[in-house]
């Protein structure tokens, strides 16, 4: 086994059954120690199984698990230096708010002194060091958070795990905070496993991310990697916006392809491996990466206007495709200048810079 | 409770001020002619003069409270030794009634557990096995217990078979079979408060303490006995205070060495001793015992809570 000592979490094949149902189908991947690491995905992807099964509350049916260089798929949750921010806080509703923040260091056998110096700076760092003393019942929503997140660090963990710990919150303060977990976790150099079903979360706050359907790792890369080179049509469809359109490959040549539409309108687009002549494959194009214009570009598609919808920062422009497909555009409100609006019926040219179309097989 | 509806009527404001005395007559009716009305009759009852093979005579008396507590001689004129008898009853049933719910909290509170971490469909199933048995009525149940215990009954002759004793236990007329009796009468009163309890729990609390390093028995000391300590303190209460007034149990399975509070009681007005003032004034100082016991454990649980 090449044991790498560099990553904060090795996962390795990692299988999990539960009876006939396979929730997670070989998974394998590394979290770098020092990351901000994203799992993303809908509901019942797995991801909230694979952080279950990093901490310990889950047992792995196949495969390995390593922490540091270090085996722990074996050991009990007590026995692993990681933490888990909880999706509900999970909060000591007995014990009062430094207790709970210092509960995980009493349970490491620090003296009490030390226990409750170490929970009052934790405590600080989340900013509510004046509710010490109160009940977690006696906090609001997004004070509970806070706690959580403080009890959670204040052991110092090596790895430290969040079960969409903002989902509860509304919002502005979920930005608030998203803000203020990516600042907290430059600031405390501690690698943070992050799970959520928001996107947009995920590009916000995250390193790198690992997006998840069916039990299974469609695609790892950093933001910018999972927007503009989706792998395969989930991933393209599940971050952000697109519009995703059935199209045959006709030529492959130098790295382009020449397609036709349903409608048959042809377009070429850079090349993705495995992509063939006579292919059915898909096409995605970004609502932001197209032009809606009276003369055609470069590449361009014929359409007609369907409908306008004025959405604050963007305006949404519905158009169909000569073949009858629906397409959105997004144009940015402070693009209005350089682009035109027009009216619905009207017969415009959706334009495109090269590389906006990306050619996906699955 | 008088302060209670004292407020409701002087408040100008109360539109439903009338209408609330009505709307509170049934409570107030209920408690005085099942509560108030019984104990009255009980501590009156308790202050006369007995007549022979039951009955009283009205005429004012110390005797009952006196014969409890103190030996006055077999003629009453010697000078007063306290009276260990009685007091010596009451110390073994508060013991009997103490050891049987030490017991049915031992298997209760795994029992409740059990069933509140089972599938919730199959929740109800498990709780309707659980009161089967207490369909039958007590008698047939303690005779039933009484069979099983004796020297050649079942659990003698099964141990006998695998070889785990050689002689047939004692456990009929011991303190144990009355212990084991009311342990096994009571048993569902433990049971189904603690599951009330343990079923709201949040599991995850569980997680969360193992998560911060807590091995096992720390997080059930720590974080899931704190949190269902009111379903213990009422299965306590519901387990312990039946059991301190038993008889059934005490009588069928104990014999005469094993007398408990609730058949020096039960003497007094059915059996041959009859002595009406006297079993009244036992039955008052049993009530005053139970009620200083709840008292305690209720002031407990709010200083808990208030802190």
């Amino acid at each position: 086994m090449n044991t790498s000592t560099t990553d904060a979490i090795d996962i390795r094949d990692a299988v999990k059954r539960y009876g006939d149902f396979t929730a997670l189908h070989s998974v394998s991947l590394s979290i770098r120690d020092n990351e901000f690491f994203t799992l993303l995905g809908p509901s019942g992807c797995g991801k909230t199984t694979l952080l279950r099964m990093i901490a310990g509350f889950e047992d792995v049916t196949e495969g390995a698990i390593f922490l540091f260089g270090e085996e722990i798929e074996k050991l009990p949750p007590h026995k692993r230096p990681i933490n888990t921010v909880f999706q509900n806080y999970a909060l000591f509703p007995h014990m009062s708010v430094l207790e709970n923040v210092g509960f995980g260091l009493e349970m490491l056998g620090h003296p009490m002194q030390e226990v409750r110096k170490r929970a009052g700076e934790a405590l600080e760092m989340v900013q509510l060091s004046q509710f010490a003393a109160r009940k977690p019942a006696q906090l609001s929503g997004g004070q509970q958070q806070r706690v959580a997140l403080a009890r959670a660090l204040a052991p110092r963990p090596k790895v430290l795990l969040l079960d969409e710990p903002l989902s509860a919150l509304d919002l502005k303060l979920r930005k608030a905070m998203q803000i203020e977990l990516k600042h907290i976790q430059r600031d405390t150099g501690i690698t943070f496993i992050f799970v959520t079903h928001d996107q947009e979360e995920a590009l916000t706050m995250s390193d790198r991310i690992a997006v998840m359907s069916s039990g299974e790792l469609q695609q790892l890369g950093d933001a910018r990697e999972i927007y503009e080179q989706p792998r395969n049509t989930f991933v393209a469809d599940f971050i952000g916006e697109t519009n995703l359109l059935p199209v045959t490959v006709d030529e492959v040549q130098g790295g382009r392809a020449a397609c036709h539409l349903p409608g048959g309108q042809t377009l070429t687009c850079d090349a993705s491996a495995g992509v063939a002549r006579g292919a059915r494959v898909h096409l995605s194009l970004r609502p932001e990466r197209v032009i809606v214009a009276a003369q055609p570009g470069v590449e361009s598609l014929k359409a007609t206007v369907r409908e306008n919808i004025f959405v604050g920062t963007d305006i949404t422009t519905i158009v169909d495709l000569a073949g009858g497909e629906e397409f959105r555009i997004r144009t940015s409100n402070s693009d209005r200048g350089r682009a035109r609006i027009f009216e619905p019926g009207a017969g415009v040219f959706l334009n495109m810079e090269q590389g906006a179309a990306r050619l996906l097989t699955d | 409770m008088a302060g209670g509806a004292a407020s409701g009527g002087s408040s100008q404001s109360d539109t439903y001020a009338g209408a609330r005395v009505w709307l509170l007559l049934p409570a107030w009716a209920t408690l005085l002619i099942l509560v108030v009305a019984p104990v009255g009759i009980m501590l009156v009852y308790s202050f006369l003069t007995k007549e022979f093979r039951g009955g009283v005579i009205w005429e004012f008396s110390w005797e009952a409270y006196d014969q409890f507590f103190f030996n006055r001689g077999l003629f009453g004129d010697e000078p007063p030794r306290i009276e260990w008898t009685y007091i010596l009853i009451f110390w073994r049933s508060i013991w009997q009634a103490g050891v049987a719910t030490l017991l049915s909290l031992a298997i209760g509170f795994p029992t409740a557990c059990f069933i509140a971490t089972r599938a919730p469909r199959q929740r109800p199933i498990w709780v309707f096995l659980v009161t089967i048995p207490y369909w039958v009525n007590l008698l047939i149940r303690t005779v039933s217990m009484k069979f099983l215990l004796r020297d050649n009954g079942p659990l003698n002759e099964a141990l006998l078979g695998i070889g785990v004793i050689s002689e047939p236990l004692h456990i009929v007329n011991t303190n144990l079979a009355v212990q084991l009796g009311l342990f096994y009468s009571y048993l569902p009163f433990m049971v189904l408060p603690i599951y009330a309890a343990v079923e709201r729990y949040n599991f995850s609390l569980s997680e969360a303490a193992a998560d911060l390093y807590a091995p096992r028995w720390t997080v059930l000391r720590r974080i899931l006995l704190p949190a269902v300590k009111p379903g213990i303190v009422a299965g306590c209460i519901l387990v312990f205070v039946p059991s301190l007034g038993s008889f059934l149990a005490p009588d069928l399975l104990g014999g005469a060495r094993n007398f408990m509070i609730g058949s020096l009681i039960e003497e007094q007005f059915k059996g041959n001793a009859g002595n009406w003032p006297f079993g009244a004034a036992a039955s008052m100082i049993l009530l005053t015992l139970v009620l200083i016991i709840l008292l305690f454990s209720a002031r407990q649980q709010g200083r808990q809570e208030a802190r």
